[in-house]
């Protein structure tokens, strides 16, 4: 009964010609030899060479990567813990404040975030740079982290964890042997979802950063300020290439990794029975 | 004990960097600004807080409910966030439709699609408008080949762009819950309305369209909190006559170093923003107990 019409088929075809043709222009026009954005002059690599060249944005980047790296990890070991005590640690004193702080920073606005965030660090006094914009990205990641592992937290079955520990395995044990590897790809997925964030991040970074600590977005926000040049095209395209690729790559072999996972417990079904 | 430790780390975590920020704002909003560093008085000094206290006031929010500027920019965000929340929903909702009816087989694939502009740099999706929309852009160019038009339009720095740009930049957030609720769809209820003589547009707004109304809701939470406060779009897209909160707020504290009054801007947005986002949260929570 359930059709697949004309109708739907059409739907999808022009939704996604309008999420992607922005993007696919945007790569198209990054190997464009003229330097007018948007007259064709012939296929050209140039743009990249110009990068190598520009110290500002080879510098930005290498902020950028680094607070990216350090973020997300922290943001997931946070992520994880909050996951956890939100679905197996049941009722406790000041649960509705905690799940409330783990919601809020999905949908406050960034300025809002932003700007909190700069003041208290102004009013304990650390110095802006590096390490405040790793805590600003860390935070709000860990909200997004915590909301994926939860996820894969609600649906396992937790049987397996009792039987570990019926069977003599410390909490930690169980934690490290049991439920980490069965929540691994949600942790991995985590991960990447907290490093792009923080890659992509403008206006927390912006608030959070001081002297120094130029990331990569704020570099590309204010030369586009002042334009579209084919060099900026050529950055955004590095970008979403290393992103595409990443989310490529950790899509399959979470697949596989809970393809493996699911063949594993049939196998034990079966010794069961 | 490992129990309460393993709830201290996050929790505490959450309300140093994010719970108490908030207060920081409230405070300074009712500070006054100073050429000093901080650029604001009075700091807070715990030998006296009797003179610290009586130096705080609600000044600011009163310059900010006088200088119409603020007061259009709260009004004019509420509404571009509230059209293009719409014009989002009826350009999601036949797409999640398609997909929730696509192959089962293709239907992970089609999600990934749609997730895939997500992790791509909202900067950089925003930016590939920039090209495209400009007088002398591919779409003017492309538009003027066909000979559809013969002057070239006008759309960048309007709110034309505005609107474009957050429908374009939030469109999976409301793409993915509203497949979320048409997929879980029993198909033998549109038979039961088809069998009992319900013509298909008459079964979809009875059976299916209600049946998707959360995925509606959460959609709709998720594309509007957020647009309200935007900054990048309307500073990157909007011209000088689109006028939002966000790009106020940031103007105000960039531009002017005015921290005082941006604190106040900010805590004016967030009580504006309190009603939808315990609303989100209620939905939210609503959904979850269902599917337990």
């Amino acid at each position: 009964m359930k059709r697949f019409t004309w109708f739907n088929a059409t739907s999808i075809a022009l939704g996604f010609a309008f999420l992607y043709i922005p993007i696919l222009l945007l790569v198209i026009y990054s190997f464009n030899e003229s330097k007018l954005v948007t007259v064709w002059g012939g296929w050209s690599t140039k743009w990249y060479g110009e990068l190598l060249q520009n110290e500002g944005i080879l510098n930005a980047a290498w902020v950028t990567l680094r607070v990216a790296v350090v973020s997300s990890t922290l943001a997931v070991i946070l992520g994880t813990l909050a996951a956890i005590v939100l679905v197996r640690m049941g009722r406790f004193p000041g649960r509705t404040l905690f799940s409330g702080l783990i919601f809020a920073p999905l949908v406050m606005p960034e300025v809002i975030t932003g700007l909190s965030m700069l003041l208290l660090f102004v009013a304990i006094g650390l110095d802006r740079g590096f390490w405040t914009v790793v805590i600003a990205h860390a935070t709000f990641s860990m909200c997004f982290a915590a909301v994926v592992v939860q996820a894969r937290l609600y649906d396992f079955d937790k049987s397996v964890e009792e039987a570990a520990m019926d069977l003599g395995a410390t909490p930690v044990q169980t934690f490290l042997q049991v439920t980490l590897p069965i929540i691994a790809p949600s942790v991995i997925s985590a991960w990447l979802l907290a490093f792009t964030l923080s890659l992509d991040d403008l206006v927390i970074a912006s608030f959070a950063t001081g002297p120094g600590a130029t990331t990569l977005p704020m570099k590309i926000y204010s030369q586009v300020r002042l334009g579209v040049t084919p060099e900026i095209n050529a950055v955004s395209t590095i970008m979403i290439g290393l992103v595409t690729l990443g989310v490529l790559v950790a899509s399959y072999s979470t697949k596989r990794a809970s393809q493996r996972q699911e063949r594993e417990l049939k196998a034990v079904d079966a010794g069961a029975k | 004990m490992r129990r309460w430790l393993l709830i201290a780390v996050p929790y505490l975590w959450l309300v140093v960097f994010f719970l108490v920020p908030f207060f920081i704002v409230f405070k300074i909003s009712l500070s006054d600004i100073a050429t000093a560093i901080p650029p604001y008085t009075p700091t807070f000094d715990i030998t006296d807080i009797g003179g610290f206290l009586s130096q705080l006031d609600f000044e600011n929010y009163a310059f900010i409910a006088q200088d119409s500027l603020y007061v259009n920019a709260y009004f004019s965000a509420l509404k571009i966030a509230a059209i293009s929340t719409l014009i989002t929903l009826l350009v999601a909702y036949p797409i999640a439709y398609g997909m929730a009816r696509a192959p089962k087989e293709w239907q992970p694939t089609l999600v990934m699609l749609v997730i895939l502009p997500f992790w791509t740099s909202f900067l950089i999706r925003v930016y590939a408008w920039i090209g495209i929309l400009k007088k002398e852009g591919l779409l003017n160019m492309f538009l003027m080949n066909l000979g559809v038009i013969s002057e070239p339009l006008t759309i960048m720095n309007t709110s034309t762009a505005v609107y474009i740009g957050i429908v374009y930049s939030y469109l999976p957030f409301m793409i993915l819950p509203l497949y979320a609720s048409l997929e879980k769809i029993n198909p033998a209820l549109l038979e039961a309305a088809a069998d009992l003589g319900s013509p298909p547009w008459k079964a979809f707004w009875q059976v299916t369209f209600p049946l998707s109304l959360p995925g509606v809701l959460a959609g709709c939470f998720l594309v509007f909190i957020p647009a309200t406060g935007e900054f990048v779009i309307p500073d990157l897209l909007g011209g000088s006559e689109t006028l939002m909160i966000g790009k106020t707020l940031w103007g105000e504290f960039f531009a002017n170093r005015d921290w005082p009054v941006s604190s106040a801007v900010a805590v004016v947005l967030l009580l504006v923003l309190v009603v939808p986002i315990v609303l989100f949260q209620r939905n939210q929570e609503k959904q979850r107990e269902a599917a337990r």
